[in-house]
């Protein structure tokens, strides 16, 4: 176990280094670089000059490199001008919000995709197994910001029974203030990754299913709950464990994406802003920060697979 | 585009190294040799209701995209007063807001939805194959660098770095074509890297190199015709996954500049008049977008099943 997981710590060191390398070159893959980007077009060689120079951009690649490496291990994701800001003290106030948003409709779409998974593979070729899969289905091969148009459609226009608009607000308690708003933000993105989920849930039900254990309690004559519940659902959910790990960077792009379309005033919406606003130092930060999220994120749930399931750690 | 990648593992997840090797290839050689076995998996694919269901969908939308503007001609050049009409005579889906015709802006939009989906699925497949098998068979160090670039660039989710690109890069067709490619490569290449390493240590691959054979006869005749099933499943999903990309990018306003008309761009038009209730601008192009991927995940699907079968009769 031990030899696991000290392997699999510097695999995620390695791979770290690697997204910041990714993040210096598109940093440097500006045209004319960050100076041009900042100053602009018309700005003249002298004060492009001393912005590399008072920026150390004139410095060789490699020096530049372990300047840059040096702030990113402080926590320093550089400098934001277009909101006067430092980047991580816009991302210490928008990612929370942003949390709450995709951690809440993760906690959902995990509730709600555990049992229908299980029903369907117990049911396997049922009705409700067709129907289910049918919808996940359609829901995966559906752009995320289509089916928040329509739940928009549906509930705030036609039926006015929720606000289009996520509610507005600077920290987490002004948005909570208006729990109402948070409804159709919430549901797209649950709907969302439900699909996924619910069809992780049922191969891996059925996977559990067609085990021995499974046979052996049934001819002990256990009922069909003690089955379910006792044997095939700890084992079914050993990589439900996993993939909420791995589905992080499918729940951000789902969440930036969301975000922009209910204005949630989330790290989602900024990097969307950033990107029409030439706003560079606050999409490399963001872009840093889940860089780094998605590989604790793996690797955090490579640990929790094998302290759930031993037969990992001998590999 | 991984938002979507992660339910199609064939089975859980984090045991896809295992499920890689255990899937096994014909032992005999050169895979898909035998006119025979071709048949059957075709067999199975065209028994597969769904599969031909799929076929026909990216068929009629191929003729639909391609074909109709010659027998449907609207005007997709200039601008009209006659903006925003509800489907009646003359508009069958209606007008938008610089008065084109909807119906035939789908044709033309999906045009270069169809293109964009295709080439990004052949740029891509084509660069993630080398990549994967040649980091599959040379292994060692070489393969520890080049999985680990991998990770890396798998780390961060393709939207925000195409955002990122598209905001930096004034996007022209062909750029975005190149630049969805180039974060779309990965997921082939780890696929291809996970058969290679399996198959590199076959009796038959062993066999050509005493033989004689050089690395690069091993990896383009024996290794990559027999990860073909993988890879193909793999390129019709990246069609699906680019289509919708493409989609995303639009309606954030980062795809392609005005006059070029896509389904994405389409929605990202109509969203404005969502409280206006004019629906022919929100309906027509979503479900004309979830018709053509849903049509490529079946197929994908079934190409997946077919070959699961035909090891299965093995």
């Amino acid at each position: 176990m031990t030899a696991y997981l000290i392997r699999r710590v510097l695999q995620s060191i390695v791979v770290l280094i690697g997204v910041s390398i990714i993040g210096f070159i598109l940093e440097h893959l500006l045209p004319g670089g960050p100076a041009k980007a900042l100053l602009g077009n018309r700005a003249t060689p002298l004060a492009i000059k001393t912005f590399n120079h008072q920026n150390g951009f004139d410095k060789p690649l490699v020096t530049q490199y372990f300047v840059y490496m040096g702030h990113l291990i402080q926590g320093n994701l550089g400098y934001s001008y277009k909101l006067n800001q430092p980047v991580s003290q816009v991302l210490a106030r928008e990612v929370p919000k942003s949390v709450l948003l995709v951690g809440s409709a993760l906690v959902f779409s995990v509730i709600i995709a555990i049992p229908v998974g299980i029903f369907q593979a117990v049911r396997r070729n049922g009705i409700f197994d067709y129907a289910a899969t049918s919808i996940s289905f359609l829901l995966y091969s559906m752009p995320s910001f289509w089916l928040g148009l329509i739940l928009i459609i549906a509930f705030a226009v036609n039926t006015h029974l929720f606000p289009a608009q996520a509610p507005q607000g600077s920290t987490i308690g002004q948005i909570l203030a208006h729990p109402s708003g948070l409804v159709l933000p919430v549901l797209t993105l649950t709907l969302v990754s439900f699909a996924s989920f619910s069809r992780y849930m049922r191969s891996s039900a059925i996977d559990a299913l067609a085990q021995d254990w499974i046979r052996t309690a049934k001819a002990k004559g256990l009922s069909q709950r003690a089955i379910l519940f006792k044997h095939m659902l700890r084992n079914a959910l050993i990589p439900i464990a996993t993939l909420i790990g791995l589905s992080l960077p499918s729940l951000i792009t789902a969440g930036v994406v969301t975000e922009s379309v209910f204005n949630f005033p989330g790290t989602g919406l900024d990097f969307v802003t950033a990107a029409t606003t030439e706003d560079f130092a606050l999409l490399l930060g963001i872009i840093i920060l889940v860089g780094v999220l998605t590989v604790i994120g793996n690797l955090l749930a490579d640990i929790a697979y094998a302290v759930l399931d031993p037969r990992v750690r001998y590999r | 585009m991984s938002e979507i990648e992660d339910l199609r593992a064939p089975s859980t997840p984090g045991q896809e190294a295992e499920i890689l090797v255990d899937k096994g290839v014909p032992a005999g050689g050169e895979a898909f040799e035998t006119g025979s076995q071709f048949k059957l998996i075709l067999q199975t694919f065209l028994e597969n209701k769904l599969a031909v269901v799929g076929l026909g969908l990216v068929f009629a939308a191929v003729l639909f995209c391609f074909l109709g503007p010659i027998f449907y001609h609207t005007n997709q050049v200039t601008t009209t007063y006659n903006i925003n009409l509800p489907p009646g005579k003359g508009h069958p889906l209606g007008t938008d807001q610089n008065g084109y015709d909807v119906l035939g802006r789908l044709m033309l939009g999906g045009q270069s939805s169809l293109e964009i989906g295709f080439s990004v699925a052949i740029i891509a497949t084509m660069f993630g194959v080398a990549w994967g098998a040649v980091a599959g068979f040379l292994g060692g160090i070489v393969d520890t660098v080049m999985m680990r670039i991998v990770d890396a660039f798998l780390a961060i989710p393709t939207l925000l770095l195409l955002i990122y690109l598209a905001s930096v890069f004034r996007p022209t067709l062909k750029l975005l074509i190149i630049v969805i490619a180039g974060v779309s490569w990965l997921s082939p290449a780890r696929l291809v890297r996970g058969e290679a390493l399996s198959l590199r240590v076959r009796d038959y691959v062993k066999a050509v190199r005493v033989m004689g054979g050089g690395s690069r006869r091993i990896v383009a005749r024996h290794i990559v015709p027999n990860a073909i099933g993988t890879i193909v499943v793999n390129a019709t999903f990246q069609v699906a996954d680019a289509i919708l990309v493409m989609a995303v990018l639009s309606y954030l306003g980062l795809g392609l500049p005005p006059p070029a008309a896509n389904w994405g761009g389409m929605l990202s038009d109509g969203v404005n008049y969502v409280y206006a209730g004019y629906w022919w601008l929100i309906y027509p192009a979503g479900f004309a977008i979830i018709l053509t991927v849903v049509a490529f995940n079946l197929i994908g699907d079934a190409i997946r099943d077919s070959l699961e079968v035909r090891l299965q009769r093995r």
